[in-house]
């Protein structure tokens, strides 16, 4: 501790130069913050997919329906515990300012499937009992400024109503998370509704979620559906959740590998510029370590105090970073729906610690190492 | 007879330049009793700085022995050369080498960082440094606002606040005018005298040596002439 007090004082050294060096510092962490959170978005909870989920859809795509007649079939399918049948409805809300997903499931097995949807009891009653009813996530109906009762217009986009005009939803429910990472800006109508009020597509779904009794056997229960509609005229796809949702996110490419690929760049030039700033430092006060040296300071000790100087910049100016960040980050998916997990999770912020502590002993190392072999005489010298 | 606190013995120096050896030191014998204020004069080039450095266990000879208050010091390690160094030795530099950034009192603890004072204990010794070299009442000031004379002070300050043995001071009256040095030189006098440092100081100055008790020139490598004061 007592040399921390030499180690801060070289920071008033040059001012500017220290400033601009961490605060370059601190706009990397502040886009690593966004760049994690957009990753996270995309991969759209892939993380947290239950693992004694899967999906069922189309082996040719998703937009392919299935059969609803193959529902019965896949119950009887040794350790499925129960299934849900779901529809994409597509439909476009007000001017479709901020899209969000509508999807038509059954109810009770889907709400059992997806037992991280938080719904109060009695919403869920009337959920089951209401035809027209609909729930919503806790972030949607704030967005849209919802309230329970509320009517809700929709208009479909290729599910065309009897009438031609648009599907009006009972909002009966208002679900949360059990998690932060659970998507909440999701909208769920019945299947039963859809499959009465609808123009075509009758005895058809688009995809079935599942849940698996037991998740060690969810392989194989993968293949015995996949078997049993082999051969058929809609043979299946199965997934489980996560490669399911991973499938999804990549039709759009690799947003992992590019966002990996843009901090590694961004990290890179930060190292060089970082990494200079403390070699130019080292080299405007040889002379000076030359004195600490001649006063009895071993080479070890040289080497710390440049190391901790170094880990010092890249330590404040990375919390600082992180911390602004994750409170940009905190303001909500900027894209108005399209992320609806966008979040700077702990694991993220690890990371950056991480990457802060690293970076200060990589761009230290160097000057460290010139200043523990200096030479007190040869230092002494350059006057 | 006074005892000696450093003795040298058949100590050479070459440093190799390319393919040439140039020898700066040949077979040098010296005796530097306690309490002794010894004047190292010469032209540049003579080696001077060199025969400083090996005192101070800056550098190493190429043979021969360097003792220092009973220790062999050419045979320490890099490690314990520092260590030994911390203890015994204070500098003074003709340019005072003070840390821009810290203050004088910060200045003269750099040395007391090294030991397991507290930071109370520290300041007092640093207080009591400053105190020998009339600077309490510039303790908070950098070296930027502080004349060159004062900033001399506080390079001495530093130099005793660990109450080394041997104080060594390469042309401390270099980068001062007539008047200022000869302030500065007063009181490595009294540091001498008063309190009994054995100074060794380097110096082309004869009227900064001619302030010293002894005067040793070194010529070509070697130790010329002694003369008493």
């Amino acid at each position: 501790m007592k040399f921390l007090a030499l180690v801060l004082a070289n920071f008033r050294r040059r001012k500017l130069r220290t400033l601009l060096t961490m605060l370059s510092i601190v706009v990397a962490f502040v886009l690593f913050a966004y760049l994690a959170a957009i990753k996270k978005g995309f991969e759209m909870g892939a993380t947290v997919a239950g693992a004694d989920r899967l999906i069922v859809r189309h082996k040719i795509s998703l937009i392919q329906p299935l059969p609803q007649a193959y529902q019965s079939q896949i119950n009887q399918i040794d350790g499925v515990a129960v299934s849900s049948q779901a529809a994409w409805f597509g439909g476009i809300y007000r001017e479709n300012e901020f899209p969000f997903p509508q999807i038509a499931v059954e109810p009770e097995p889907f709400l059992t499937i997806y037992h991280e949807f938080v719904l109060p009891p009695a919403q869920k009653a009337a959920w089951l009992s209401t035809r027209t009813g609909a729930i919503a996530g806790r972030k949607l109906v704030e967005r849209e400024g919802w309230k329970l009762g509320q009517r809700v217009p929709i208009k479909p986009t290729f599910l065309q109503a009897k009438d031609g005009g648009a599907w009006v939803f009972d909002l009966v429910g208002i679900y949360d998370g059990a998690h932060e990472e659970v998507d909440t800006t999701g909208f769920f109508f019945r299947h039963d509704f859809l499959d009465e009020n609808r123009r075509w597509g009758k005895g058809q779904t688009g995809w079935y979620y599942i849940k698996v009794a037991d998740p060690n056997k969810a392989e194989s229960i993968v293949k015995r559906i996949d078997e049993r509609f082999a051969n058929s005229p809609a043979e299946t796809k199965t997934e489980l959740e996560k490669a399911f949702i991973k499938g999804f996110a990549q039709q759009m490419g690799n947003i992992g590998a590019i966002v990996v690929a843009i901090l590694t760049a961004v990290f890179f030039t930060i190292l060089l510029v970082a990494g200079n700033t403390m070699a130019q430092s080292v080299r405007e006060r040889v002379s000076e370590l030359g004195v600490l040296k001649a006063i009895g300071f071993t080479d070890g000790q040289m080497l710390a105090l440049v190391l901790t100087e170094s880990l010092l910049i890249s330590i404040i100016a990375g919390a600082a970073g992180i911390l602004l960040g994750w409170l940009a980050v905190s303001g909500g998916d900027p894209t108005g729906g399209a992320l609806p997990v966008f979040r700077f999770g702990p694991e993220a912020r690890v990371t950056a610690v991480i990457i802060a502590v690293v970076l200060g002993l990589i761009t230290g190392a160097w000057p460290a190492m010139q200043a523990m072999r200096l030479n007190a005489v040869e230092a002494l010298r350059r006057e | 007879m006074t005892e000696a606190l450093v003795t040298m013995r058949g100590v050479e120096k070459v440093f190799r330049r390319g393919s040439e050896d140039i020898h700066v030191l040949h077979q040098l014998d010296l005796n530097i009793p306690k309490g002794e204020f010894l004047a190292l004069m010469g032209p540049s080039g003579s080696g001077k700085s060199t025969l400083l450095n090996l005192m101070a266990g800056l550098d190493r000879p190429t043979s021969g022995t360097i003792t220092v208050d009973g220790q062999q010091i050419d045979r320490l390690s890099r490690r314990e050369l520092a260590h030994w160094r911390s203890a015994n030795v204070g500098f003074v530099f003709q340019f005072y080498n003070l840390l821009p950034v810290l203050s004088a009192e910060r200045n003269v603890e750099l040395p007391l960082l090294l030991t397991s004072l507290s930071k109370k204990e520290r300041m007092q010794h640093v207080a009591a440094a400053l105190r020998i070299v009339g600077l309490e009442h510039r303790a908070k000031h950098t070296p930027r606002t502080l004349s060159g004379g004062e900033q001399q002070r506080v390079g001495i300050a530093r130099a005793i606040v660990t109450d080394p043995a041997l104080i060594l001071a390469d042309e401390p009256t270099g980068d001062l005018d007539r008047k200022t040095g000869d302030g500065i030189l007063d009181l490595l006098r009294s540091l001498n005298s008063m309190q009994g440092k054995t100074i060794v100081m380097v110096t082309h100055d004869p009227h900064a040596a001619s302030q010293a008790k002894r005067r040793l020139y070194l010529l070509d490598g070697q130790l010329s002439t002694e003369m008493a004061a």
